[in-house]
């Protein structure tokens, strides 16, 4: 039941929260905070071993009658992979309600009803084993995160909230055809109309048929992840949305993505995903270099991390489609790192923002002089995001790299020239906001460096980073046993993997 | 007729009796509040009375009529919009002092008694009376004691285009008749069954009758009617045309086509399946340039009737299954959006609350009616947790199991489009008040009509969470028929 609890809370804390809002402006911060604790507390109470069982390995699991007439149900399982997105999902938004505190003074009582509402869908979305309940959760994220963007985001808000919705919403339709087509093919082979993941692992199909589920299923994800070119909406939606707005985007949005692909695409589909891995690995490859170019290129300083954001993503890929436990490992790993340091990095811009009122770096510029402490924690995670060793993103990044190789040396070595783009835009970040002459900042004449809630924050988001960085162990032990279970579903049929062997003699 | 096809027809009846009730009562008294709630009693006995009927069902009523599943399905489906309407209508005249207003609930009985029987009819005389009944009584409703010029001409207009489309239809049935020598669906689909499949005269003689249905159903490219009549009509009588009527006619057509085996017709499959992907697109595309919420909402139903048509194509038990859930769920998501405008609206200040401009704010003047306007539009995009999520999935569920490739593709890509508008109406809600109407505080909503607000809103919730229930009514009821 602690399942349902994960999903319940947030969801009615987020009425509550809005009802509250009414009465006193500050009411929903509480609440909010409240009950992510709360969420929180539960789900840490669910850290411990998978039971291992032939095809599965949950560490909990529901399964209760939904819509028995079109076979559908509300089944929710939790493997260690969903364990720790989980977790990183609950203090990301934890975090994100403390640094909204002071920047967002308007209809506080939605705000934090919005953002709890998308907190309850993208747990849903990390919990759903049944396709439908998944689709549900999918769609759910939508609306509340559009509110976040368009109504407390900046200048050019509606464009980039309708922007992203449009481009999230038509590529999930298309998931939700490629859903009933499986579900439909499923029917006549068995009798069973089912929307049950397990059931439908392992369906058979002709090549041509398969292929292009996978491919309905994988544009949906790739548009969240996002890969090139469906990445255009994600400059503009993390650029324009609240600080918040961007923390719950960079840091938990996108790694839906990287779930369903992890989770869907290559297990529903594991013939079709191993021949179109070195289309899916070139896709990776060019996001990784295409958004560190572009990265290299802004003035906006949200938008440079918003463009590292496709960048990193563009590993996840990479070794998603590589398939072998160090790549898998080290997704995992790098979605948490991202997750923490893009998240951190976009906390520093925001407050920055609300200090010298501009995001143009072209405007800054010796800022370690009067805020040393923001500018150092900036730091810190610019050099993380580079993938300094010691720090969580470099055993991500190392791990995926590893990985590859052994399924491809030509990717893995332009990859890898992605990590000295990295340290060009990172670096340049460094240097043009903090570092250098002093210039005269518009607005406030003396901003003040960052509080002891900033603080506060940015200290756990440091030890996290380094912990991850310096000791990966836990996660590992933690997410073992469920990507066992998935590289072994999504492992090619025998005749596809001879056939490509024949096919690359 | 036997005492159990009385039993089983007694609801009409009763909507018969209620009307001359009703209108006698006029002639006595005329008080506003007498009349309205004696229509709304009255309205409401019909919906208690249908499902004690049921175990009489299925039964034919004379050649002209059938009760059976589908019939209590659809028929309860117009008369629970019916109530509802009764109810807003009677909370946005309420506030109105001009003209007579208790003939207008004569006009909404008599349009309901025509919408009523149309589920039922398994006849080209009793689908053309009812059709008729429903049409010239909504004429009435339409121009209804409006100080509005554009009520007026909306009502010419509606009565000149619509006695062109009955003329289709009336020209389509008559070819049939002299093609085959009776108006009975069933025996219609016998002899076509039995006769040479191309048939000129049957076959255009179908096509007249789908032009005429095409109009009434607002569905493109006969649809230019519907904005103009959407935005000038009162807002309750709005939404009287975009649910009940529909309901009544896509019933009746829907019974056509499967008695008389119009889906056997590969032709006519193809020309449905254009005209909804005309209205799928159409619709939604037309609705991108609205700053109408009335003219927008109208444009949004062409679309969502484009939707329905899917179902109808895909036909099979899942098809209509998805329609029938789907209709209700455009029934309560309709009938809340085009409720709100009209509680929102003064009818004696000239117009409704009709335009975007009106909605801003919304969210802090009236938080409740924002908040399930919100959710009605939510409804109607598709996205969850509410029956248009449900619907919209059962449509392609049943599409994508027909092998309707282009028309789940329309589907797909209206639905996109749809969001921007719908969306663009909730940013409005969210935006703050406009500096001139911060003085003035909001008109007091009467307590009945956030009522049935609240009514709605918990049935598209609860439905949309957890939609087995309406499911199993509908296997109940659509499903049990046999054709």
């Amino acid at each position: 039941m602690s399942l349902l609890w994960l999903i319940l809370i947030p969801a009615l804390g987020g009425v509550l929260a809005w009802i509250a809002g009414a009465r006193h402006p500050d009411w929903p911060r509480w609440i909010a905070l409240f009950v992510l604790a709360i969420d929180l507390l539960i789900a840490l109470t669910l850290i411990g071993p998978a039971v291992s069982s032939g095809r599965t390995a949950w560490i909990a699991s529901l399964d209760l009658p939904w819509i028995p007439q079109l076979g559908i149900s509300f089944e929710l399982n939790l493997d260690g992979l969903s364990l720790v997105l989980i977790l990183l999902t609950i203090v990301l938004s934890l975090i994100s309600v403390v640094i909204s505190w002071t920047e967002i003074t308007d209809r506080v009582g939605l705000f934090h009803a919005n953002l709890l509402w998308v907190t309850t869908g993208v747990i849903g979305v990390f919990l759903a084993l049944d396709l439908f309940l998944f689709f549900f959760f999918w769609e759910l994220m939508l609306v509340p995160m559009y509110f976040l963007i368009a109504l407390w985001g900046h200048e050019h808000r509606f464009y980039a909230a309708i922007k992203f919705v449009i481009f999230t919403q038509g590529s999930s339709l298309l998931m939700l055809v490629a859903i009933l087509v499986l579900v439909f093919i499923h029917q006549r082979a068995t009798g069973h109309f089912t929307f049950d993941y397990l059931a439908l692992l392992g369906t058979k199909m002709s090549p041509t048929t398969a292929f292009w589920l996978m491919l309905g299923f994988f544009v949906a994800f790739a548009v969240k992840l996002p890969v090139v070119p469906f990445h255009t909406w994600l400059p503009d939606a993390h650029t324009e949305a609240p600080t918040a707005g961007s923390v719950l985007l960079a840091g938990v949005l996108l790694k839906t993505g990287a779930y369903g692909l992890l989770r869907f695409v290559v297990p529903l589909f594991p013939d079709a995903a191993h021949a179109f891995a070195p289309v899916a690995m070139a896709l990776g490859v060019i996001g990784i270099l295409y958004g560190a170019l572009l990265a290299f290129g802004q003035n906006d300083m949200k938008r440079l991390v918003a463009y590292s954001s496709v960048s990193h993503m563009g590993f996840v890929l990479l070794g998603v489609f590589a398939w072998n436990t160090l790549a898998l490992q080290g997704v995992v790993v790098q979605m948490l790192a991202h997750g923490i340091s893009t998240g951190a990095l976009f906390i520093l811009v925001g407050a920055l923002q609300e200090r010298i009122h501009t995001r143009d770096m072209r405007l800054m510029g010796g800022l370690w002089g009067t805020m040393p402490r923001l500018s150092g924690f900036g730091m810190v995670f610019a050099i993380a995001s580079l993938g300094l060793p010691g720090l969580g993103n470099f055993i991500g990044e190392f791990l995926i790299l590893l990985g590859s190789f052994r399924v491809s040396v030509p990717f893995t070595v332009i990859a890898a020239i992605g990590l000295v783009a990295g340290a060009a835009y990172a670096l340049l970040l460094v240097q043009r906001a903090f570092h250098g002459r002093a210039s005269p900042q518009p607005g406030t004449a003396q901003p003040i460096d960052l509080t002891a809630r900033h603080l506060a924050v940015m200290g756990v988001l440091v030890l996290a980073i380094i912990g991850l960085g310096l000791y990966p162990q836990p996660v590992f032990d933690q997410v073992a046993p469920g990507l066992a279970v998935l590289q072994d579903s999504g492992a090619p049929s025998v005749s596809a993997s001879t056939q490509l062997a024949e096919a690359a003699r | 007729m036997t005492a159990a096809a009385f039993t089983a027809f007694a609801p009409f009846t009763l909507l018969g009796a209620v009307t001359i009730a009703v209108m006698l009562l006029i002639a006595v008294r005329r008080s506003h509040h007498l009349i309205a709630l004696s229509t709304i009693a009255g309205l409401l006995l019909c919906c208690i009375t249908l499902p004690l009927t049921a175990p009489a069902s299925p039964i034919a009523v004379t050649p002209l009529f059938v009760v059976d599943g589908t019939v209590l399905f659809y028929s309860g489906l117009v008369l629970g919009s019916a109530l509802i309407v009764a109810i807003l209508s009677y909370a946005y005249l309420d506030g109105s002092t001009q003209g007579p207003r208790e003939e207008y609930y004569l006009l909404l009985l008599t349009a309901t008694l025509g919408a009523a029987v149309l589920p039922a009819s398994v006849h080209f005389a009793s689908f053309f009376l009812g059709l008729e009944t429903l049409s010239i009584s909504l004429l009435g409703l339409i121009a209804y004691a409006s100080p509005r010029g554009d009520a007026i001409e909306a009502g010419i207009k509606y009565l000149v285009l619509g006695g062109a489309s009955s003329a289709f239809l009336l020209f389509g049935m008559a070819l049939i008749y002299a093609d085959l020598g009776t108006m009975s669906f069933t025996q219609i689909g016998t002899l076509t069954h039995a006769g040479d499949p191309h048939d000129l005269y049957r076959e255009v003689g179908v096509a007249m009758i789908l032009t005429g249905v095409g109009f009434k159903l607002s569905l493109v490219p006969f649809h230019m009617w519907t904005p103009d009549i959407y935005e000038a009509a009162p807002a309750p009588v709005t939404a009287f045309v975009a649910v009940v009527s529909k309901i009544a006619v896509f019933a009746v057509i829907l019974r056509y086509f499967i008695l008389a085996e119009g889906h056997a017709d590969a032709s006519l499959r193809a020309g449905l399946a254009a005209i909804a992907i005309l209205s799928m697109l159409g619709g939604n595309l037309l609705a991108l340039l609205q700053d109408n919420v009335k003219r927008l909402l109208a444009y949004s139903s062409i679309a969502h009737l484009g939707y329905l048509l899917v179902a109808f194509l895909a036909a099979g038990s899942l098809g209509l299954e998805a329609a029938a859930y789907y209709l209700a769920a455009y029934a309560v998501t309709s009938l809340g959006a085009f409720g709100i405008v009209a509680l929102l609206s003064a009818p004696g200040s000239g117009r409704d609350a009709d335009r975007i401009d009106d909605y801003r704010g919304l969210f802090r003047t009236r938080p409740f009616l924002a908040g399930s306007f919100a959710l009605m539009l939510l409804s109607l995009a598709g996205l969850p947790p509410t029956m248009g999520f449900i619907g919209k999935f059962y449509l392609i569920a049943s599409g994508v199991g027909a092998g309707l490739f282009w028309p789940v593709a329309a589907l797909v890509v209206g639905s996109v489009i749809g969001l921007y508008y719908y969306l663009r109406v909730l940013v409005a809600m969210a935006m703050p008040v406009p500096a001139e109407r911060i003085a003035a505080p909001p008109a007091a909503v009467p307590w009945f009509g956030n009522a049935v607000i609240a009514v709605l809103l918990v049935l598209l919730l609860a439905l949309g969470a957890y939609p087995a229930p309406a499911i199993a009514l509908i296997r109940m009821t659509v499903g049990a028929t046999s054709w």
